[in-house]
């Protein structure tokens, strides 16, 4: 990674304008011509360093209903449980951690009641306590990481 | 998902059409437009319209954590005082190093913890560094803390609009 690409994950992770030509202002600050900027994005996308470029939606806006919930799976049974767990197309992100509550999955669902029946099918599958930990408030604010 | 009354049709498509990712071209708007039938007005007014809303939180590149050297991920929990939370939950949201900041509800006995925020860094010790500038800045409306490091991706399909319109 060189010093343009690290610029451009800095200025591009701030955001680009709707506008004709939203590359430009970017490509002229960085000095580089637009389709080497671009060639740029695409080769940090193809090596992974950046996952996506592009709308970053804010997934309460389109309906759905969101929450975190943890399990407490038996060292001896977290892969099965793991795989109980992600059976189900409503987890979206699953992630072990260290702590006596391992397990920490978010559930998405197109429906809000559909949270509860989820968690409830989870506890009868796996017999794990499951707590459910809804958003209340959050207190948002603009990601802003620095290359290393 | 349902349909949401802030999103038509065409909102729809530009979603679909854009959650992978967005055309990566000098006029990206227009190759949308192009694909979509729609004039590249359009695919503007929509996108900002949407920015303006908050549907869009803006358009940008999402850097993988890992690949950027931000090796430690913690997710620091605190126990903090209801009557001040809303007062210092932006504060924490506000830290730099801070991705994420929500309150959650308790779940006693198990669970005292109200305030969630999530701290990347390139190793568990600048981590922890970052637990204490939040520490601090709670002061004595926090009561209990804990950190809990992620040590395995067990899922990660991300959300998803679906394609058919319901």
């Amino acid at each position: 990674m060189d010093d343009l690409d690290r610029g451009i994950i800095d200025r591009l992770q701030r955001g680009i304008a709707v506008c004709e030509q939203p590359f430009a202002p970017f490509a002229l600050e960085l000095g580089v011509g637009e389709e080497e900027l671009l060639e740029r994005i695409r080769r940090l996308l193809e090596e992974g360093v950046l996952t996506r470029f592009g709308p970053m939606f804010n997934a309460d806006a389109f309906g759905g209903a969101f929450t975190l919930a943890a399990l407490s799976a038996p060292e001896a049974d977290f892969e099965r449980i793991t795989a109980l767990v992600n059976a189900h197309p409503e987890v979206a992100h699953n992630y072990r951690r260290e702590h006596a509550l391992n397990m920490w999955f978010v559930l998405a669902t197109e429906r809000p009641e559909e949270i509860a029946s989820v968690l409830e099918a989870i506890e009868r599958e796996t017999g794990c306590e499951v707590f459910d930990f809804p958003k209340l408030d959050e207190y948002f604010i603009e990601l802003q990481l620095v290359p290393h | 998902m349902q349909r949401d009354p802030l999103l038509d049709a065409i909102d729809r498509d530009l979603i679909v059409a854009t959650q992978s990712g967005l055309p990566l071209a000098a006029r990206p708007y227009e190759v949308l437009a192009g694909q979509l039938g729609l004039s590249s007005a359009e695919v503007m007014a929509r996108l900002q319209r949407m920015l303006d809303a908050g549907i869009i939180r803006r358009i940008a590149a999402v850097p993988n954590h890992y690949a950027l050297g931000y090796r430690a991920n913690g997710m620091s929990v605190w126990d903090v005082d209801d009557a001040a939370i809303d007062a210092l939950g932006p504060r924490v949201g506000a830290l730099e190093f801070v991705t994420h900041c929500y309150r959650r509800p308790r779940r006693l006995p198990a669970w005292p913890y109200n305030l969630f925020a999530m701290v990347h860094a390139a190793t568990r010790e600048a981590v922890q560094q970052r637990i204490d500038e939040i520490a601090a800045l709670l002061g004595e409306a926090c009561r209990n803390r804990d950190v809990l490091y992620s040590t395995r991706i067990l899922k990660k399909s991300g959300l998803r609009l679906k394609t058919q319109r319901s």
